[in-house]
């Protein structure tokens, strides 16, 4: 270890002292360009000789260590700089223009040493909506900076790292996420603790700027709080359980304070909720999968104490990604169910309590046409919360543009038939656009 | 009816809920007599099993075949990583996109990032194309550790092995001797195979080729390719017409007559500019496992250099 070290910290000053040299060469370049050719190898040759000595005299440091810190392996890495002849073929002096950014040398183990330091991985996502055509029952704004999420993660110490997205929006600022994974516990245990979304069905946990729509289908609106839907803080313990051959189970048992957008409140402390998940997932080949998913929350609703709303969720997606294409083609079929019992005063006698038991599901498809463009197809389906007799369902069909992995480009057409009184219906007719990017550290794709 | 759900009673539930997870058959492993290792690559998975011999279970996360920037972290992998003693990484950032969240969801201290059994491989290679000035996605998707595609060079191969080597002989020092004469074994037939490889190669030093992604800086330094331009505009970006209109009057000047493809990537835009330039398309495996005949590292240089002459030799 102590000789790594030392062998990194002699990598660090090399990689530096070349750093050095480096701009010098572009500087002279740049003060004649007349003579370039001639001028360049003299330079580069003058540079190489330069680099000789250095490594030269790095070696023998290196040497000296060596035989001081742990003379019995001298043998070992002495292969690892074999190849560390510092031999004017080297620096192979490119002709090709694309290369001038890029200077070939020697190094081992790149330069992650110095380009990161502490600093954790941050990023940045915009997220930029409009909306046109007609909307009487929930309209949006036409043309938004929906918003703006800063990702922030790092690994803390050897036994935790830590997630933090907070989410800067029309109304103001929100942490949607943060959170610290210990993951070194005993017995194949992982536990979150901080605010997340919790591991309720599918779309419960995928940020905005990660859904495969521009919206959320009705029934996160209708019977999971909405945009934010289930996400609070508290304790996240999740395990892989023993499965039969093939198939992957893994649970999840989470405790909340309780207080979720509008689909949990806690009056009391001791108005916690709790979210149960069960995961199953199978390869059928290795481009082909299924998972399914049941989900159970319990939580205290803005009635008070004594009322409680239960919800229910099954969920099942199949993947089909061809390995040897998969940058090109993929299709995505989801679809997932939600039940809601909720305590309440009844709508016809107000002094009455009841349980209002409400039913909501969408199905959606999404397929990669080619490495730019991405269609999917949604259809909704859900009831309200607090009256079950208010039925709204509705379509969309979306077009994706990827300039790049880093931003997305996309047109969404969403028709609603959204019940206004149990019998009454509003339709809606809107066309949305959005615009997705992403700064910085290039985060995990979710899956 | 509203139901009263008092305080204690969720505690007991959390409670019995994290007995049961804590209970439940622990997939800590016993002190099995092989090493249980997973990489992220085909070829490092190769490696490890040339110096580890039958004393090592190994296995990788991609296929030869697949793009390692782009693979699902497919929950199925998880099982194999929570049980794994040793995870080999190419890093610099290659699996930035779905390595970390196996990891952290494999909830196996063991192989978390830092961890004893975490061995990043680029800490042993000899990394190209290090960026000096700036970076920016203007580049495309630029690594800014230098390039991630280094094992497609024996030297490199040989640094890494010793690596791993080193790394397996701490977990089991019994089997230190074992792991020594195999990683001289393997280093022996792998310096003569070079020489083969290179001699084989030696008849097309200085040739130019263009290649899809820059996958090749490493194999092409080694066999003195010169690889002067990238079917791709920028790392990561698809082609466009105005760049493959470039391309191919580079490719004209410059009498380029070889482009080599990864099996990743669609032939479509390599197989017009051909048309174009008279060049030829040669599909070549950047991994161990891209055909079936490629199942260990030599097998991968015995392919893609027959594959190569034979291009070469065609359109010389």
């Amino acid at each position: 270890m102590k000789r790594f070290a030392a062998l990194s910290a002699l990598l660090l000053f090399y990689s530096f002292a070349h750093a050095q040299d480096a701009p010098a060469v572009v500087v002279k370049r740049d003060v004649s360009p007349a003579n370039t050719e001639d001028a360049r190898m003299k330079i580069l040759e003058q540079q190489v000789r330069t680099l000789a000595g250095e490594v030269a005299i790095l070696r023998s440091e290196l040497a000296e260590l060596r035989e001081t810190k742990s003379p019995e392996r001298s043998s070992g890495p002495q292969v690892l700089l074999a190849s560390a002849r510092p031999e004017p073929g080297m620096l192979s002096p490119s002709p090709q223009p694309a290369a001038a950014q890029v200077v070939q040398t020697q190094t081992f183990g790149g330069a992650s040493g110095n380009a990161k330091l502490l600093n954790p991985d941050i990023s940045l996502i915009g997220d930029f909506i409009g909306t046109a055509g007609r909307n009487n029952v929930s309209p949006s704004p036409s043309l938004e900076m929906h918003e703006s999420e800063v990702g922030l993660q790092a690994i803390i110490d050897p036994y935790a790292r830590a997630d933090a997205f907070v989410s800067f929006g029309e109304t103001g600022v929100n942490v949607e996420e943060a959170y610290v994974t210990f993951t070194s516990l005993p017995a194949g245990l992982l536990l979150k603790v901080g605010k997340k979304r919790a591991d309720f069905g599918k779309v419960n946990t995928i940020h905005n700027h990660a859904l495969p729509f521009i919206d959320r289908p009705l029934v996160t609106n209708n019977l999971v709080g909405g945009e934010d839907g289930i996400d609070d803080a508290g304790f996240f313990l999740s395990r892989f359980l023993p499965a039969p051959k093939n198939w992957f189970l893994e649970g999840s048992a989470e405790v909340l304070r309780g207080d979720s957008a509008e689909v949990f409140q806690a009056s009391r402390r001791q108005d916690v909720s709790v979210v149960g998940h069960l995961r199953a997932y199978r390869d059928l080949t290795e481009s082909t999968n299924l998972d399914f998913g049941l989900s159970y929350a319990r939580g205290h609703n803005n009635n008070g104490s004594n009322f409680l709303t239960n919800l229910y969720s099954g969920d099942a997606t199949l993947r089909w990604k061809p390995l040897r294409r998969a940058i090109y083609n993929s299709f995505l079929f989801r679809t997932e169910l939600v039940w809601s019992a909720r305590d309440q005063f009844s709508a016809a006698l107000p002094s009455l309590l009841q349980t209002e038991h409400a039913f909501g599901m969408y199905s959606s498809a999404e397929y990669r046409v080619n490495r730019r463009w991405t269609v999917g197809g949604r259809f909704d389906r859900s009831g309200h919360a607090t009256d079950a007799r208010l039925t709204d369902s509705g379509v969309s069909g979306i077009l994706t543009y990827w300039p790049s992995e880093f931003s997305q480009i996309r047109g969404q057409y969403r028709f609603g038939h959204l019940a206004t009184t149990p019998t009454d219906f509003s339709n809606a007719n809107e066309f949305l656009f959005q615009f997705l990017f992403v700064m910085g550290a290039h985060g995990a794709h979710p899956f | 009816m509203p139901r009263l759900l008092t305080k204690t009673r969720f505690i007991t539930i959390a409670a019995s809920v994290a007995l049961v997870f804590a209970l439940l058959d622990p997939l800590m492993g016993s002190a099995d007599s092989k090493i249980r290792i997973m990489t992220a690559t085909t070829d490092l998975a190769s490696l490890a099993q040339e110096i580890g011999g039958d004393k090592v279970d190994v296995e990788s996360v991609a296929r030869g075949y697949q793009d390692p920037h782009f693979v699902d972290p497919k929950p199925s992998f998880l099982l194999k990583l929570s049980k794994a003693e040793l995870l080999i990484v190419v890093g610099l950032e290659l699996e930035i996109g779905w390595l970390p969240p196996l990891i952290t969801q494999s909830s196996n201290p063991r192989i978390q990032v830092g961890a004893p059994g975490y061995f990043d491989a680029s800490r042993f290679a000899r990394i190209l194309e290090l960026p000096t000035g700036q970076v920016t996605r203007a580049e495309g998707d630029v690594h800014p550790l230098g390039n991630p595609h280094y094992w497609l060079d024996p030297d490199n191969a040989l640094r890494i092995a010793k690596g791993i080597q080193n790394k397996i002989s701490e977990m089991r020092p019994n089997d230190a001797a074992y792991f020594a004469e195999r990683y001289d074994a393997f280093a022996q037939r792998l310096k003569q195979s070079d020489q083969q490889w290179q001699a084989q190669m030696k008849p097309y030093a200085g040739r130019k080729v263009v290649t899809y992604h820059r996958s090749w800086p490493n194999f092409a330094e080694h066999f003195g390719l010169n690889v002067v331009g990238y079917v791709e505009p920028r790392p990561g970006i698809p082609p466009s017409p105005q760049h493959t209109v470039e391309l191919i009057g580079q490719m004209k000047r410059d009498a380029v007559k070889v482009i080599m493809v990864e099996p990743y990537f669609d032939l479509k835009t390599p197989n017009s500019i051909a048309r174009d330039t008279g060049a030829v398309v040669v599909v070549l495996m950047p991994s161990v496992g891209g055909e079936k005949e490629i199942t260990d590292y030599f097998k991968l240089f015995d392919y893609d250099i027959a594959k190569l002459k034979k291009a070469l030799d065609e359109t010389h």
